[in-house]
């Protein structure tokens, strides 16, 4: 299959599935799916033989919605479909003009976002609302989600499953919530497109492609909740900052084995300006709003590194500054971590030390092996090779990543030598 | 609240010269009219009726095509309403596009039963 005719399957996956939801209701949201699964099957057979259409959207637009009205005359006499358009759906006089209504490109780009929200529903577990969104919303297959999160078609299954089990029973408003709900559930939304950036960013190498896909999707649809009024929010626009500058610098983490470079040792003219420039749009735009936000904190931080020309000319005094707001407001011994690295540069590697073993309820960071890996790397600046190697040593206990495990045997190593 | 039967007879359906368009723009006007009644929750449903028919007669059952009435006469379609009395019925009613083109709405009041 052409990647052209992929691409377009995957995008208006999304868009159909949620306008799809938005008229036969939350409870059908497996009807929804399989409506769209049809309808791209039957492009792929048709298309085989005929050609891709002239405008294969709205070909794929037409199919859909003539499933649709299929699909709701026959069932309607068992299941009940989305209650404000309901009657008019059992009416012949009715049914068509306002399924076509429905079909609108307006009401589309609502039903995404109230889509975005419906998956990112409190009452569903982060990994579950994840799951979701990469089915319903960016149209990937189970075996690709299951690639993506390094575990097993089954354990997806049962995430998306305990889902639509939550949909199912009706709990969940289709709609994009205003007032007080939009700030509550708005959190729900980012720190799930988050948690999905943050494991394409994170588990990326060279070869693995999806997870570039998974940074891509997290970005798409953040940037869609920018251009709805309602949803543009600063703390939208600064987590879309954030992940607009963490991607500028995809190209420079590893060199060309796939080990993993750190900040210091990035080549920072492989950074992508235009991504830097564009995440320093959204930046200024969220620096506008009154509000300040766990997410604006951390564009504020990523904009300081970013904004340096070198490693050397970081300027970690605001950078300091910046965690110490930052470990105010959001208390967190992983930020008390990070902000102990800030310290290290911006005063000296003693306090830094200090800070770190200061760290309140630091057993939280025993299985988190960026923890003695830092000391590791403090110890080994200020010299002290001995303590240094074995904080590196127990730092590879805890590690997963091929690539961790190799950068910090290279550190070990550096370690030896320097003996 | 009572329910109603709206029959429609006549109207577009006793004129079925018109331009596609024309048609389209007339069905507009009553999924419009209809929609405003779901708003206000009097919508109960309802079904627009093709032009043929059959007919089966009395206890012979025999069947037979039609109705062959006089074009004003021909059903061409039915809704159900909520609505507290005739009155309020009739009121409902007087809004239907039907009467653009002189057609005729008969209100039948549904019969309530309890057992």
């Amino acid at each position: 299959m052409p990647q052209t005719v992929d691409h377009l399957f995957r995008h208006e996956y999304g868009r159909l599935v949620s306008v799809l939801t938005r008229i036969f209701g939350t409870e059908n949201i497996q009807l929804a799916e399989d409506v769209v699964q049809d309808t791209l099957v039957k492009a792929l057979e048709q298309w085989k033989i005929g050609g891709i259409p002239e405008n294969p959207q709205a070909w794929l637009f037409t199919v859909a919605r003539n499933k649709a009205l299929d699909v709701i005359r026959r069932e309607k006499i068992h299941r009940k479909f989305a209650s404000d358009i309901s009657p008019l759906l059992k009416s012949e006089y009715t049914l068509a003009p306002t399924v076509k209504e429905l079909f609108s490109e307006n009401e589309i780009k609502d039903d995404v976002l109230r889509m975005m929200f419906a998956c990112c529903h409190p009452a569903l577990p982060p990994e579950s609302q994840v799951a979701l969104i990469l089915k319903t919303l960016c149209g990937f297959s189970i075996e690709e989600i299951a690639n993506g999160f390094i575990t097993n078609d089954e354990t997806i299954h049962k995430r998306l499953y305990r889902a639509k089990q939550q949909f199912r029973t009706g709990d969940v408003q289709f709609e994009i919530p205003s007032g007080d709900q939009l700030l509550q559930r708005i959190d729900n939304v980012l720190a799930a497109l988050y948690l999905l950036f943050n494991e394409g960013f994170h588990s990326s190498s060279h070869e693995k492609v999806i997870r570039k896909d998974l940074i891509t999707e997290a970005t798409r649809l953040c940037f869609l909740l920018t251009e709805h009024e309602q949803t543009n929010l600063g703390c939208v626009k600064a987590l879309l900052a954030l992940m607009l500058f963490h991607s500028a610098r995809l190209e420079s983490r590893l060199d060309k084995d796939d080990h993993l470079l750190l900040l210091e040792k990035q080549d920072r003219s492989l950074w992508d300006r235009e991504l830097i420039n564009a995440g320093t749009v959204f930046f200024e735009g969220a620096m506008e709003d009154d509000s300040m936000s766990w997410y604006h904190l951390q564009a504020a931080i990523v904009f300081q590194h970013v904004s340096a020309s070198s490693f050397e000319k970081t300027d970690w005094n605001i950078i300091l500054e910046l965690y110490d707001l930052l470990c105010r407001r959001y208390p967190s011994p992983v930020a008390l971590l990070n902000r102990a690295v800030a310290i290290s540069y911006a005063k000296d590697i003693h306090s830094a030390i200090e800070a770190i073993h200061s760290i309140p309820e630091i057993e939280k960071l025993n299985g988190y092996y960026l923890m003695p890996a830092t000391l590791g790397e403090l110890h080994f600046r200020k010299n002290d090779f001995v303590l240094a190697k074995k904080y590196f040593q127990d730092a590879i206990a805890l590690t997963h990543s091929g690539a961790e495990k190799k950068l910090l045997e290279e550190k070990i190593s550096k370690c030896d030598v320097a003996q | 609240m009572k329910e109603f039967l709206l029959l429609f007879r006549g109207g577009d359906a006793a004129n079925p010269n018109r331009s596609p368009e024309q048609m389209q723009q007339h069905m507009m006007k009553w999924k419009a009219w209809m929609e405003k009644l779901a708003q206000m929750d009097k919508f109960n449903g309802g079904q627009p009726l093709t032009q043929e028919g059959k007919v089966i007669w009395g206890s012979a059952k025999k069947v037979t095509d039609g109705p062959f009435v006089e074009g004003k006469e021909v059903v061409g379609g039915y809704i159900v309403i909520r609505a507290k009395d005739y009155n309020d019925a009739i009121e409902i009613s007087k809004g239907c596009p039907i009467f653009e083109h002189d057609g005729i709405v008969e209100v039948r009041e549904i019969d309530q039963r309890n057992m």
